[in-house]
Formats: C-alpha cells, structure tokens, sequence
C-alpha cells in the first residue's frame, strides 16, 4: 500500500468559519469573566455571532460556528467534557434547532430581535431538560424557571437589538477576505 | 435623535408581539412556580414514630401525649403549628405556622414532631 497523502483544501468558507468562531470563543470568555448574581444565569453575548452568521451566511455556517465555539471555548475555560460543557452543548443544539424554524419568520415583521429571544428561551430549555434529566434529578430545578426565563428574556432582547446594530451598521462585505 | 430611540426603531412589530408575549409567560410563571412547594398533609411523630398523619384540608385539633405532657397541634386548610408544648424553650411553637413541603416543627424535651408533606417531598439538605 502506497502512503495516502491526504491534503487540505482550505477554502474561504473555512476560513470565514473559523474567523466567526474564534469571535464566539473571544465573547464566551469574556462572558464567563462577568460576574453574575446566580449560577446558570449569563449574558450569552457568544450568541450575538451567532445570531449575525445566521443572518448572513445562513443555518449551516451558523451551526459550525456555535459548535466551533462551544468546543474551543470549553477547552479554553477548562470546561472541556464536563458538566458544564454539556450543559452548554444542549443549549446550543436546542438554541439552533429553535433557529431553524425562527429563520423562516416573515422578516418584515420579525428581526433578529425575535430570534435572539426565541434562541436563548431555547438555550435555557435545553440546559434545563439535560440538567434535570442528569445533574440535578429532582423537580425542585423547576423552581428556578422563572428567574432563568426572565434572564433569557432580558438578554435575549439585549443581544437580539446589538445583532440588528451590527447588521445595519456594517452592510454585507464582498472583501471578506481580503481584511486581515 | 435620542440614542434610546435609535435602539427602539430596530424592533419590528413582531418582535414587540414577541417580547409582549413572553414577558407575560415570565410574569405569570413567577407566582406559579413558588407554590410549587406546598404541602397537603401534617405527619405527627411521637417517638420517632408516626402518631397521626392528617389532610391540612379542615381545621382540627390534636393532642399528643409526651413523656413531659401534652403538645398541642393546630390544623388549619393548608397550614398547621404546634399550638402549645410543655417544652422549656418552645422553640416548636414560635416556629409558628408551616405550609411548604418538608418543613417540621421538633418539639425535642416532649419527643414530638410536625413534619409538613407535600406531593413529592423536596430535599431538606443535598450535598456533593
């Protein structure tokens, strides 16, 4: 047998990829810094790109960015297999599943705003369902809905209005990758 | 224009609808999810074991007998306290009223309890 030489083409989707994911895994670091009053409770601003990437690249590239980031971003906070790292990843399945079906919302009535809202109650139900069905078995968890819900809501409208800015104050870029 | 109106005018009329909505399934959810805990019946233990347990659905008293004398419980619909207690220190009977799912009152010199039952009972205590 010949020794296969196996070769990457690095395509500019790929880079686009990678440059949008480790924004992702810049914000979540910065979004594990913050100090918040309850555990389970964050300003999520790694869903900002997100959210961004969906609106100009599409589901697909979306997808590979948050997943991107839930993987570096968790190796980076030592996070890397444990409970914490699932907890994220369920949000992040859900949050994109949620996204899916969002993304087909009339857009003249629906901005990103609507989807920010509907990612991170998404997020919030993901996390929540795993970590009843393993960390915390106990339906005492449920007790905390209402708090967890009114972070989401809050931080959803927040991140959703900064995706709108950033989409309305830098138009579509042909050069994309000509920046460095 | 107001920097504030400039952020308001990038929500669209769905988002509104949105944000209305769900701001109401948050508000509504606070109040429900805190009764979660109530209880819906009072288990008196004498020595350790079970004297009585009775519905919090009707107002009742119970006497129960002790080694110092009788201690005093008081049902009433979704509640119940140690009424009185022969006890030194009281400490039972100014615990006052008990509602929530595994809340107990110890009257420990006369060896009885009230220990509230819920649905499902919660943890008094977990550790890792």
């Amino acid at each position: 047998m010949t020794p296969s030489i196996t070769e990457f083409q690095v395509g500019a989707a790929d880079v686009r990829i990678a440059r949008l994911a480790a924004a992702a895994v810049g914000l979540s670091l910065i979004d594990a810094a913050i100090p918040m009053p309850l555990p389970g409770v964050k300003p999520g601003l790694a869903n900002i790109v997100t959210l961004v990437v969906l609106a100009r690249y599409g589901w697909g590239t979306a997808a590979w960015v948050s997943g991107l980031r839930v993987v570096a971003g968790s190796l980076l906070l030592g996070q890397f297999l444990a409970p914490g790292f699932f907890l994220s990843l369920a949000g992040a399945i859900m949050s994109l599943a949620v996204l899916a079906l969002a993304r087909c919302l009339p857009g003249r009535l629906f901005s990103p705003v609507s989807w920010s809202i509907l990612a991170s109650f998404a997020h919030m139900a993901g996390q929540l369902a795993l970590a009843r069905a393993w960390l915390i078995p106990h339906d005492g968890l449920f007790r905390l809905v209402p708090v967890l819900a009114l972070a989401a809501l809050i931080f959803g409208i927040i991140n959703g209005l900064v995706v709108c800015r950033l989409l309305q104050d830098f138009p579509e870029e042909k050069n994309h990758e000509s920046r460095s | 224009m107001a920097p504030a109106l400039t952020w308001l005018r990038l929500i669209r009329p769905g988002d509104w609808l949105l944000i209305l909505a769900s701001g109401l399934a948050v508000g509504t959810s606070f109040p429900l999810l805190w009764q979660g805990g109530q209880g819906d019946r009072a288990i008196i233990r004498q020595e350790g074991r079970i004297f009585l347990e009775v519905p919090l659905n009707k107002p009742r008293e119970i006497q129960v007998p002790g080694p110092l004398g009788i201690t005093v419980i008081q049902i009433e619909a979704g509640r119940a306290r140690v009424a009185s207690d022969p006890g030194l220190r009281q400490y039972c009977v100014r615990q006052g009223w008990l509602s929530q799912a595994g809340e107990i009152a110890i009257c420990a010199p006369n060896r009885v309890s009230l220990a509230i039952g819920g649905g499902q009972s919660p943890y008094d205590s977990l550790n890792y």
